[in-house]
């Protein structure tokens, strides 16, 4: 059996909105290069796959669905495209994952944005494309509005989907727009022939011309074809919406399953999902499950570590993900479980910063390890390539 | 009278791209999108004490004849994000990339500056330019929706909308405060902003970098180019390179600062060029011509005389005189140039006639010498001195140096003119501040809640 695959979710001091305040965290520093260097070096010790990068186009808020006016939680933070590439001259193996918004930026600078991390990570980038889903965060670039959720909306993840359903129609059409913009150049587009005096092949740059229901681009890109032709597209998925936008766009899917039988549910509605995609049934998707962790070694720590965390704030925290409490080695016994219905890996969101991440990279780690199924050194330099996917052909270039 | 002190001359580097004075047939030339290149060039010139590191932006790929232009080099990567690689490669050197105003929104420009002056410790800046074709314009949502006459406009009131971004976080918002449970100050980063091109408003997510607001350059030489650098800029990026139009430019440019409430010292004058050094004026002369001729080759000559003529001239000698056959003006065969804007296309084929025939020039001889960039010329010891010549009878207050190969094209200048430059006192030996606003001596930034309180 193959390793399982590893990946953590930074944003801000850790999930927990409690957790800034703790001894260890370092909440001055969210905005330097240090504190996020010093993060991701960890994650690359402990050979995780990749790291993801949260980002939005509003400030934090506690409230899913409109901004707020707490000043009692992490509040401010970088552009996690930039933040990433910062950490890429840093770091030399582990893959870099920020997160971007798709319903106000123009696709044409996103996708050179993510094939520029690309170029200075040599083939480590990955994107997470993420609606915003919050209407005020329109108004802070007043050429659109977008739906406003209610309070019964946001108690739903349906219902959600269902009212922002025109917004992802207009993800995936950018999702498209990026993967075209990537391939616009063909590997070998760069000649340099003398003779001729041809820098490049014309016939190897290709207009993209994308027309979709939202806009339109008619490239080709200014940015030549990144190392991994295409960086791997991830998706964070709660519903059927998003799973038609993971199925025919994203190279890794994130799950949120609450037990081991909601897993094979989820794999199973991400499955008929796949099905029903226009997307070749031989396009390998890595299955993702996301698990908000808090860990101790001591059995029974972790929970009380939560629980003072939750009184601290005045509130029990929850997540759309299942919330785990424990030790390592509990952690490995729940991965190895529900890796049996067909996960690839897990993404685990730290409750608490640097806590929960060194528990992960020299608690849980070492413990796969002993048990066989986790990699004991990187075996590739690619992110793709760590992920086993291939490396893309071009669409624009003649087969054979 | 006691003579007048020395000025400093402020120096700055680029990586060249997208333009045909690159040299990528040079045995030496590297990779013009690998990241080591742009580690390379920038760690050069912080070696070299430089102020900052600049990257220039295209956002479509030029045409010529219907199809991609296949001669010069092309292809780059999206600037802010290989500056913000690079501040990790870097300590000291500012880090300038170019954005433009009309295909960018407000809020996003300004978050990712105020990201790159977080990361690089308060070494940001943002060459703002207002290319508005609709060419360029296909490759975003909104398309050619700009007419030129607004592009100062948008572009005037997007800096202002940013600086109000900026400044929606005052000192000490962000608080981090644990024993006191308070994260931010209450209404930390609420701004609201109605114009007549912005109309947005909520909570700004990014609180300001080090330098409060990045540095902020102009590149562009109309006179509404010239007022917006006054009214705005810390930096204008110039092409004047010769020394009496420098002059005049220099003299225009800080004549107008007083209307802002602005002295001559607040807008720095930093002219593009390049440099070819020799051991003697010989051997650079030599040299010289040779970078010339690799820079326009006969195909590159042929295809800058079609986008002036309007026409198919491939069945011209390069090395043989201009073509009989007339211009036809309507006729746009390159698009994304914008080498003809100012004359006009008949007034350049006009002036290009007259030339080559006054000197008995080949068509490659004559785009050698009319798309010839400024070049400082001659042994290290002349190149020196010319330069300190130049700023110091106010033609500029410095250079931005274009190498014409890379990665390895800043390496002569760094080695041999700056420690002259050095020994004569006009260039620092070391740095002696940490934001790129101390590097250029600027004052602090005017905030807006200063202004209007
Ligand atoms: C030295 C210099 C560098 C420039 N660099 C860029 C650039 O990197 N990208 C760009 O779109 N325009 C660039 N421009 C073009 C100006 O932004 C352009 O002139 C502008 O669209 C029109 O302004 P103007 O009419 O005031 O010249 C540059 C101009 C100058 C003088």
């Amino acid at each position: 059996m193959t390793h399982l695959h590893l990946a953590v979710a930074l944003d801000g001091t850790g999930w927990h909105p409690a957790a800034w305040r703790e001894p260890d965290a370092r909440p001055a520093e969210i905005l330097t290069a240090r504190y996020w260097a010093d993060l991701v070096l960890e994650a690359e010790r402990g050979l995780l796959d990749f790291v993801t990068v949260e980002d939005a186009l509003g400030l934090q808020t506690s409230a899913f669905h409109r901004p707020d006016d707490r000043t009692d939680h992490v509040r401010g933070r970088l552009d996690a495209v930039l933040l990433t590439a910062a950490l890429a001259p840093l770091t030399s193996h582990i893959g870099l994952v920020p997160t971007t918004n798709v319903t106000h930026t123009e696709p044409f600078h996103l996708a050179i944005g993510i094939a520029s991390l690309d170029h200075a990570s040599l083939g480590r980038a990955g994107w997470r494309p993420q609606i915003t889903s919050r209407a005020a965060d329109a108004a802070h670039f007043g050429r659109r509005t977008t739906p406003q959720l209610t309070d019964a909306d946001v108690l739903d993840s349906e219902l959600i989907a269902a009212r922002l359903r025109g917004l992802f129609a207009e993800a995936h059409e950018v999702v498209e727009a990026v993967r075209r913009l990537w391939d616009s150049w063909e590997d070998d587009a760069e000649i340099r022939d003398t003779a001729t005096g041809r820098y490049l092949d014309a016939a190897k740059v290709h207009h993209v011309d994308f027309a979709g229901a939202h806009f339109s681009v008619r490239g080709p890109s200014i940015t030549p074809r990144p190392p991994q032709g295409q960086p791997v597209v991830a998706v964070l998925a709660h519903a059927s919406t998003p799973y038609e936008l993971a199925a025919a766009g994203a190279d890794v899917v994130f799950l949120t399953p609450q037990s081991r039988p909601d897993s094979v549910a989820r794999l199973d509605a991400f499955a008929r999902a796949r099905q029903h995609s226009a997307r070749p049934a031989a396009d390998p998707v890595r299955t993702f499950a996301d698990l908000v962790v808090f860990l101790d070694d001591a059995p029974g720590r972790a929970a009380e570590r939560k629980q003072r965390l939750d009184e601290r704030d005045g509130g029990a925290f929850g997540s759309d993900a299942l919330v785990f409490t424990g030790t390592p080695a509990e952690l490995a016994d729940l991965l190895l479980d529900w890796r049996t219905t067909g996960l690839d890996g897990f993404r685990l969101r730290p409750g608490a910063l640097p806590h929960d991440l060194t528990a992960i990279t020299r608690g849980l780690v070492p413990e796969l390890q002993r048990r066989g199924a986790f990699r004991t050194a990187y075996e590739a330099d690619t992110l793709r390539a760590l992920l086993r996917l291939p490396r893309p052909a071009n669409r624009y270039a003649p087969a054979g | 009278m006691p003579a007048r002190p020395l000025k400093q001359i402020h120096l700055a580097a680029q990586l060249p791209s997208v333009q045909h004075t690159v040299i990528w047939s040079d045995p030496s030339a590297g990779s013009q999108i690998a990241f080591d290149s742009f580690a390379h060039l920038a760690r050069t010139a912080e070696r070299g004490r430089f102020d900052f590191f600049f990257l220039s932006e295209g956002l479509r790929l030029r045409e010529h004849k219907g199809r991609v232009l296949d001669l010069d080099v092309a292809g780059r990567p999206e600037a802010l994000t290989v500056l913000a690689a690079l501040s990790a490669v870097t300590d000291r050197i500012g880090l300038a990339a170019t954005v433009n105003s009309t295909f960018n929104e407000p809020y996003e420009v300004a978050r990712r500056l105020a990201t790159l002056d977080h990361l690089s410790g308060g070494r940001a800046a943002w060459n703002v330019v207002t290319s508005w074709d609709a060419f360029t314009g296909e490759n975003f949502r909104r398309g050619g929706f700009l007419a030129e006459a607004d592009r100062y406009t948008r572009a005037a009131e997007f800096l202002h909308t940013a600086r109000e971004l900026w400044d929606s976080w005052r000192p000490g918002d962000f608080r981090a405060d644990a024993a006191a449970g308070e994260f931010v100050r209450p209404g930390a980063g609420r701004f609201a902003h109605r114009g007549r091109h912005f109309d947005i408003a909520g909570r700004f997510s990014t609180p300001p970098g080090p330098q409060g607001h990045p540095v902020v350059f102009q590149a562009g030489d109309s006179p509404e180019g010239r007022e917006f650098a006054a009214a705005d800029a810390d930096v204008i990026f110039s092409r004047h390179a010769d020394l009496a139009s420098g002059q005049a430019a220099y003299r225009d440019v800080k004549a107008r600062l007083a209307k802002y409430g602005r002295s001559p010292a607040d807008l720095k004058i930093i002219p593009s060029v390049s440099y070819v050094l020799g051991d003697t004026p010989a051997e650079a002369a030599e040299r010289a011509e040779e970078v010339a001729r690799a820079q326009v080759s006969p195909q590159t000559a042929l295809m800058l005389l079609e986008a002036a003529w309007g026409r198919d001239l491939s069945g011209y000698d390069p090395d043989g005189p201009l073509p009989d056959v007339d211009p036809v003006p309507e006729n746009v065969v390159t698009k994304g140039h914008n080498l003809y804007r100012s004359r006009g296309r008949e007034e350049t084929v006009r002036h290009w006639r007259k030339t080559a025939e006054e000197r008995g020039l080949s068509i490659r001889e004559l785009i050698v010498e009319v798309t010839a960039r400024p070049t400082f010329v001659g042994t290290p010891r002349q190149v020196a001195d010319a330069m300190n010549a130049f700023v110091q009878s106010d033609a500029a207050d410095g250079f931005v140096f274009s190498p014409n190969v890379v990665p390895g094209g800043l390496d002569e200048l760094v080695d041999r003119v700056v420690p002259l430059l050095q020994e004569m006192g006009v260039h620092r030996a070391e740095y002696t501040g940490s934001t790129l606003r101390d590097h250029l001596g600027l004052k602090p930034a005017r905030r807006h809640f200063e202004e209007t309180p």
